[in-house]
């Protein structure tokens, strides 16, 4: 009798010292996503831990960085043996991350019912060469922000629908004495400062590229420059503008020192967060202008996507993960920072209830986003555009000879 | 015969840190070297040989004039100025008063702070929106409106000098002390009573003492100005229109955000060469200014 249960209790010590492992086999995930707009850190987290919740043999490790650091940070992760499984990357690098095999190609993990429920603007964050490379989860592009209160002291009865007409606006803000320079962008050195400048390309109708060489220097592209170069000069747009990233530009808009910024979906919530805003209940948002003749709205496709990299010993794990932090619930339920990837959310009152206004914006601005250019040589002609945009605004350059120079060294 | 046992002896002592050296640094270096005949990218293996191609590309670019200029004044400028703030610091926290140990302590504070958290720190301060500097100046009606320090080709790299001054003075300072404390009492005394004034009591007394650990300080600080990266890409990342950008900051954007790692490493070699040739020079002065001042 002894005996017998002696030997079943080592069996069950050895079933069990065979079972446990096998049970709490953890697996380790490792994902980089950005500090910065869109989705905030404690909304990714939260999302993460449902996640972990759900599927308790998988870890997943967070690691954020500034958008500034996101790139370099993937691509160094790698370069040097390590990596993430899954990275965060942005709509401008999957040419670049496909042809050096940053990425792993997910083509056949989409399936129909993703194709038909996401709009179709959202996958061109992720595709290259007809393969996806990940699944699109942040659907953004830059709106025009306005202080209702100023407005309407200035008697400014609708915001505007042109560029031109914002600048007229802007001027009666400034001869009323209301503000000493209504308009703030992001036109630091970085990609914030494109992110603007291809806003006024779509609108002027312009090209980046004209089969496979720079376009930019001619037509809506170099009118984009001398609308930014304009606007500066005349003393309308704040001349810090020229230091100034997206969440700069919040603060300004936030302290009621602009009448009109242009920035992502996540400033119209956080604007209106009394607790941190003086502005709050005065955020008025449409899409940004268009040009007379040219375009109606204009906007820039500054979406973002989800994505497993070539070096993840779990893919499938992974992509699971992916799966779920793209998935329409999970999006629905933290919309307030970052619209959805699917279609009829934007129909779902849970969605919309609260920021009518900028589910409106956003249904005009995201059917025109525009795209940067598809190349892998992106970040080479993103900082010579850069350095263009920076050497017209400081009148170093004219914007016809800075343009010519950024695409003679845009490595194109 | 002891003393090739001296020699032996010497070298079985370093023998383990010397292993350490040349695989952390020799063999990196020497795979730099092979990489930069090569047009190979960041991600993925190998690339094909291509001579001398990527020095003559890199030394034949406007960008790299230009930032080598920008590097140069960066260097010059704040060493120079770190140098005199140092020693003045050095002998006023050499004098009798009370308090001095306190000041000694916080006079580390800025250079035990990480260069990060100071650049941060230097960003608000001069923030065009809210920052100190622009309430300071307009309350003191010194400028009339707020300015944009960080974003005018103007001002962005003497602001960049002034916050790395303000961390890096207190190395030289500390140096300086130290070196201060060995000056003998009965010269200075002597000198005194023979009727120098402060400024000879300086030049003719203190500075002999100063001069061979000032030379090790100034090697240090210009060697590491020439490579300064960090504060800079925090503050300004290399704009307005490139104004900031310095030699390193231009192999980071070469190797890891266009990933050529072939003229990169190229790049970071003639860097390397260029910092070496300082150390040389220096390493030559110092040992001629030991010499003389003792």
């Amino acid at each position: 009798m002894l005996k017998t249960i002696t030997k079943t209790l080592v069996g069950a010590v050895f079933a069990g010292g065979l079972l446990v492992p096998h049970a709490f086999a953890e697996t380790t995930l490792n994902a980089l996503f950005m500090a910065q707009a869109a989705y905030s850190e404690a909304d990714v987290r939260a999302m993460t831990d449902a996640f972990t919740k759900a599927n308790p043999d998988v870890k997943v490790n967070l690691e954020f960085v500034p958008y500034e650091g996101l790139h370099d940070k993937t691509v160094l992760a790698q370069g040097s043996g390590g990596g993430y499984d899954v990275v965060l990357f942005d709509v401008i690098w999957p040419a670049e991350y496909a042809t050096n095999k940053v990425l792993v190609d997910v083509s056949s993990k989409i399936t129909d019912d993703m194709k038909k429920g996401v709009l179709p603007g959202a996958w061109t964050t992720v595709q290259y060469d007809g393969k996806y490379y990940g699944m699109p989860w942040i659907l953004d592009t830059k709106y025009l922000f306005y202080n209702k209160d100023i407005l309407e002291k200035a008697g400014i009865k609708t915001p505007p629908k042109t560029w031109e007409e914002l600048g007229a606006q802007a001027k009666t803000i400034q001869d009323k004495g209301l503000l000493k320079t209504p308009i703030a962008w992001s036109w630091s050195q970085a990609e914030a400062a494109i992110c603007d400048y291809t806003t006024l390309v779509s609108a002027y109708g312009g090209d980046f590229l004209k089969d496979g060489k720079p376009d930019f220097q001619n037509g809506g592209g170099l009118s984009a420059l001398k609308y930014m170069v304009d606007s500066y000069k005349s003393g309308l747009t704040n001349p810090n503008s020229k230091e100034f990233l997206e969440e700069d530009v919040r603060k300004v808009f936030e302290n009621g020192d602009a009448a009109f910024a242009l920035n992502w979906t996540y400033m119209y919530n956080m604007a209106n967060d009394p607790k941190d805003s003086k502005v709050a209940g005065k955020v008025g948002v449409v899409p940004a202008p268009g040009v007379t003749g040219i375009s109606e709205v204009s906007a820039v496709n500054g979406s973002m996507g989800l994505g497993v990299t070539a070096v993840s010993k779990h893919p499938d794990e992974a992509w699971k993960y992916i799966e779920y932090m793209t998935s329409q619930a999970t999006q629905n339920q933290y919309a307030k920072l970052s619209l959805p990837i699917w279609a009829s959310s934007y129909d779902d009152p849970a969605v919309t209830k609260g920021q009518e206004e900028l589910i409106a914006a956003a249904k005009l601005g995201l059917a025109a986003m525009y795209p940067r250019p598809t190349t892998p040589k992106y970040q080479e002609l993103s900082t010579a555009l850069q350095q263009a945009i920076q050497e017209s605004l400081l009148g170093q350059s004219s914007p016809e000879d800075a343009l010519k120079t950024a695409a003679q060294n845009s490595g194109l | 015969m002891s003393s090739t046992w001296m020699t032996t002896r010497a070298w079985l002592l370093m023998l383990p840190l010397l292993v350490v050296m040349v695989a952390v640094i020799g063999w990196p270096l020497v795979d730099t070297v092979g990489l930069s005949f090569t047009d190979a990218k960041l991600v993925g293996t190998g690339g094909n040989y291509v001579g001398f191609d990527n020095y003559a590309n890199m030394l034949s670019s406007s960008n790299f004039s230009r930032t080598l200029v920008t590097t140069t004044l960066f260097a010059v400028i704040s060493v120079a100025a770190e140098m005199v703030i140092g020693v003045l610091a050095a002998l006023l926290l050499n004098q009798q008063f009370h308090g001095r140990a306190v000041l000694r302590a916080l006079m580390i504070l800025p250079w035990a702070l990480p260069t990060v958290v100071n650049a941060t720190l230097w960003r608000l301060i001069y923030n065009p929106e809210y920052g100190a500097l622009n309430a300071a100046l307009t309350q003191l009606n010194l400028i009339d409106a707020y300015r944009s320090w960080l974003g005018e080709p103007g001002t962005a790299l003497t602001a960049l000098i002034v916050a790395d001054c303000w961390k890096n003075f207190p190395l030289v300072a500390l140096i300086a002390l130290a070196a201060l404390q060995a000056v003998p009492r009965d010269i200075t005394a002597a000198s005194l009573v023979d009727g120098a004034g402060p400024f000879n009591r300086f030049r003719f007394v203190i500075l002999p003492y100063l001069a061979g650990p000032l030379m090790v300080a100034l090697v240090l600080r210009t060697i590491e100005a020439f490579k300064v990266f960090d504060i800079i890409w925090v503050m300004t990342r290399g704009g307005p229109a490139n104004s900031t950008r310095t030699l390193s900051i231009l192999v980071y954007q070469e190797a890891f955000s266009f990933q050529r790692a072939g003229s990169g490493a190229s790049l970071a070699l003639i860097v390397t060469l260029l910092v070496t040739v300082l150390a040389v020079a220096y390493a030559a002065l110092v040992k001629k200014t030991a010499g003389s001042a003792v």
